[in-house]
């Protein structure tokens, strides 16, 4: 139990390792993994959700948009971060490629299914009404589809920042797993410390999202059954 | 407390007596090393990875189960289920690992505990859902034809709950594989050991390429067989309309 | 008393004694309402009839059948199915004497045909080999091909086939008693009378005591020896045969709930070989019968009437199964028979 206390100290203390003076604080790589992270799922929602939500709305590539999901899962975020670095060598830019490659799936898939799954008979009365598929689109199913979609983005977002930490691993500096992967440096205290405050990162953000999950979706929307069989479907640790 | 690495004969390229030219040079793939190792390094890994995995998400899927019956039973028993599984799920793996490694030590226990709170999200939520999917008036016929709870409950609602079961279960299999790789960091065991070898040594491509794509293959392998499992267990799904 | 076993082994058309159901004062209150779902209801179903509870949506009918068989428990009052109380038994011990039938069927998707129809057997611990041979008879008794279906899933068959399965199913362990909730409700129109007529007939082999719920006024008369018509409140206004109700309707609420057509509905329940038909050379100085309109005496009043007028009021004649003359068909004869059933005082049981 006193490891966490001493963890806690090294918390308390923004990292500060005595003997040490140059080692950055735990500020700043938290600051530096949120930004890393940031960068990863904007990218990652850039291409993925006008791509999901296309093929949603032409109700078309589902095997693609599914398996791709399914494929996503199935790689090791280690194992991308490691071939980045054996054949590009791990700077930012090929962290990010990483990052970017691995919260794509979760986000198409559920950009696709949100979108997909919006009840046909809605979609047919709009139709009905006149209004043009690209109407359709942005008053009806993309308003019906944002919880799925929402918790793509969180799926990713938190996945992200695991990522960026297990960047560490690889070689890339920059992020809190810097002081995961570097006892020597830190003890294990500074191991621990930096580790709760990864977890605690973690689900700020999870909750941040869900909070503007909340505020953007339409009153009136079923969002927790939504949302269930969302995260029933698709849901990937971080990893 | 460090990074143990694994006993296993780790190779390095440039020992000069046994590396061949293609190590040297760090070419793509040596099937030279790959031969050499496949006995002491590479399958024993595979082996170790399997074990984790399997191990993980069986005990991840009884308490699961657990959970998810009482949930079905009693409802209120699902919100805070879920939320306390979801914090597990939100907390980075790595993160996670050296969280257990305090109190619980660098052994098989923190890897295995962490595995399993990864798969609990993701069990919880399909078997309840599967489980409340079936037909209200089938569960009235089970009833009105004299079943007891526990008679409907495994003649009729658990068979047609499966898919859903299943589904649930390749998500949870393949992910848990995936995860697995960074257990290595508590507990020296897994395809994530060579990989870290291979990281500290240049990084060696040929090892990292196989370990990894081992990995891949065996999550992909793992959901196709239960794909079999699901359509082997579910004859009536297969059939349409007449 | 053990689980029974009521199952007879004489063979597919021996079954087991029907039993004999009351309800006595049998009453249903749901906690915060004020009215009670079911007031003091009291009937008694003779062994082997059909007595159908009707009435319009809040009546409580279904609430009533449920009652029976203890899918919701009673508030008050008793039910005796063969003279024993329900209550007396364990539920589950109880539903498996009883046959099911509920409008959506419920049959069990991930079954086959011949494993749903052995599920209360199954529960009793039949051996397999008797399970077996009765699932053959109710095949057989329902009209389907066990060798193309047994083996099948619900999903492959039609509804008028699920249908008559969830039939079988309900009487697999030869029940004393069953209940059918609407049934056939969710049947298109066409094959709802092909299978009221199939049931029809396949009770005159079963004899079995049923209680039969439906909202359709016309499918009570057409399916019970018995009709309960029941209003708000499951208060019971008449229990008679279908043609006391529609001869002699006890308040204006029955009156309306069978319809103004009640005479005509009534004609329906007879034919003309129960009828004193006209000699041939007694027609009246207006009516000429050419021999033209030529009916069996099969035929029920209803249709006779119907005929003849569409043929403009004109006799008709009547033949019997050899093809001879029995007699003649008029107007008046109908106008005869149904003020005279009007006049007569209220016959049978209340």
């Amino acid at each position: 139990m006193h490891e966490f206390v001493e963890a806690l100290r090294f918390i308390a203390h923004n990292g500060a390792v005595a003997g040490a003076p140059t080692l950055p604080s735990l500020t700043h790589l938290a600051l530096e993994t949120l930004k890393v992270g940031a960068i990863g799922v904007a990218i990652s929602v850039v291409l993925a959700v006008p791509l999901g939500v296309w093929l949603g709305h032409l109700h078309r590539g589902s095997f693609l948009a599914i398996n791709i999901g399914n494929i996503g899962r199935a790689l090791p975020s280690l194992v991308v971060l490691a071939i980045g670095d054996a054949f590009l060598g791990l700077g930012l830019t090929v962290v990010e490629l990483a990052l970017v490659i691995l919260a794509f799936p979760p986000i198409v898939t559920n950009a696709y299914l949100g979108v997909d799954t919006v009840d046909r008979d809605l979609v047919d009365a709009a139709k009905g009404m006149g209004m043009s598929g690209f109407e359709i689109l942005s008053r009806v199913e993309l308003p019906l589809a944002l919880p799925l979609l929402f918790v793509g983005i969180r799926t990713a977002a938190v996945f992200v920042i695991s990522t960026t930490t297990i960047a560490a691993l690889a070689g890339f500096s920059g992020s809190l797993g810097d002081v995961i992967a570097n006892e020597t440096s830190y003890h294990f205290s500074g191991v621990l410390g930096a580790a709760i405050c990864v977890a605690a990162l973690a689900l700020t953000v999870d909750g941040a999202l869900t909070l503007v999950q909340r505020v953007l979706t339409p009153r009136g929307l079923r969002v927790a059954q939504l949302e269930s069989s969302a995260e029933a479907g698709l849901a990937q640790p971080a990893a | 407390m460090t990074f143990a690495l694994a006993a296993a004969g780790p190779v390095i390229p440039n020992y000069a007596a046994q590396s061949s030219s293609c190590e040297v040079h760090n070419r793509l793939f040596c099937a030279e090393w790959v031969r050499r190792n496949w006995a002491p390094v590479l399958w024993p890994a595979l082996r170790e990875h399997v074990v984790l995995a399997v191990v993980a998400v069986a005990i991840g899927f009884v308490i699961s189960m657990a959970l998810a019956l009482a949930a079905h039973r009693y409802s209120w028993l699902e919100r805070p289920t879920t939320l306390v599984t979801t914090i597990l799920y939100t907390i980075p793996a790595l993160a996670l690992f050296e969280l257990l490694a305090a109190p619980v030590g660098l052994n098989v226990y923190s890897a295995e505990i962490a595995l399993v709170s990864y798969t609990l999200l993701i069990l919880f939520r399909n078997i309840l859902a599967g489980l409340r999917a079936v037909p209200a008036d089938v569960l009235d016929a089970a009833e009105g034809a004299g079943m007891t709870r526990r008679q409907t409950l495994l003649r009729v609602e658990l068979p047609l709950a499966l898919p859903a079961i299943v589904a649930g279960l390749r998500i949870a299999i393949v992910t848990i594989i995936a995860l697995a790789t960074i257990v290595y960091v508590v507990y020296d065991r897994g395809l994530g050991v060579p990989i870290h070898t291979a990281l500290g040594e240049g990084p060696f491509k040929t090892e990292l390429i196989v370990a990894g794509g081992l990995a891949i293959l065996l999550a992909l392998v793992a959901d196709g067989l239960l794909v079999l499992a699901q359509r082997l267990l579910t004859p009536w799904a297969r059939v349409g309309e007449s | 008393m053990k689980t029974a076993d009521t199952a007879h082994s004489e063979g597919p058309l021996a079954f087991a004694q029907a039993a004999e159901l009351e309800l006595r004062s049998v009453s249903k209150r749901y906690p915060g309402q004020r009215e009670p779902a079911i007031k003091e209801l009291s009937f008694t179903v003779p062994a082997g009839e059909v007595c159908v509870l009707v009435g319009p949506s809040g009546s409580g009918k279904t609430t009533a059948m449920r009652l029976i068989n203890r899918m919701i428990p009673i508030s008050g009052g008793d039910i005796l199915l063969g003279g024993r109380s329900v209550l007396e038994r364990e539920p589950r011990h109880l539903r498996r004497e009883i046959g099911y039938v509920i409008q959506q069927i419920g049959l069990f998707p991930h079954q086959t045909i011949s494993e749903n129809i052995a599920t209360v057997p199954r529960l009793l611990g039949w051996p397999k080999q008797r399970i077996a041979a009765r699932v053959q008879e109710l095949f057989e008794l329902i009209g389907l091909d066990p060798e193309e279906m047994a083996g099948r899933y619900p999903a492959q068959l039609s509804g008028g086939q699920r249908q008559r399965v969830g039939v079988a199913r309900a009487l697999a362990a030869d029940p004393p008693l069953m209940l059918m909730d609407e049934p056939f409700g969710a049947i298109d129109p066409i094959n709802r009378a092909r299978l009221q007529d199939e049931f029809l007939s396949l009770q005159e082999k079963v004899k079995k005591t049923i209680v039969f719920v439906t909202h359709d006024i016309d499918e009570a008369i057409k399916m019970g020896d018995r009709i309960a018509i029941l209003r708000e409140g499951g208060v019971l206004v008449q229990y008679d045969t279908p043609r006391e109700i529609l001869t002699h309707p006890a308040d204006e609420f029955v009156a309306q709930f069978v319809g103004a057509d009640r005479g005509l509905k009534r004609l329906a329940l007879t034919t003309l070989a129960e009828l004193t038909l006209i000699e041939p050379n007694r027609l009246g100085a207006d009516l000429v019968a050419d021999g033209s309109l030529q009916v069996g005496r099969q035929t029920t009043a209803r249709d006779a009437l119907s005929l003849m007028l569409t043929a403009g009021g004109r006799p008709l004649t009547v033949l019997d199964g050899d093809g001879h003359v029995a007699g003649l068909m008029t107007l008046g004869v109908i106008e005869k028979l149904l003020s005279d059933e009007a006049a007569e005082p209220h016959a049978g049981p209340r």
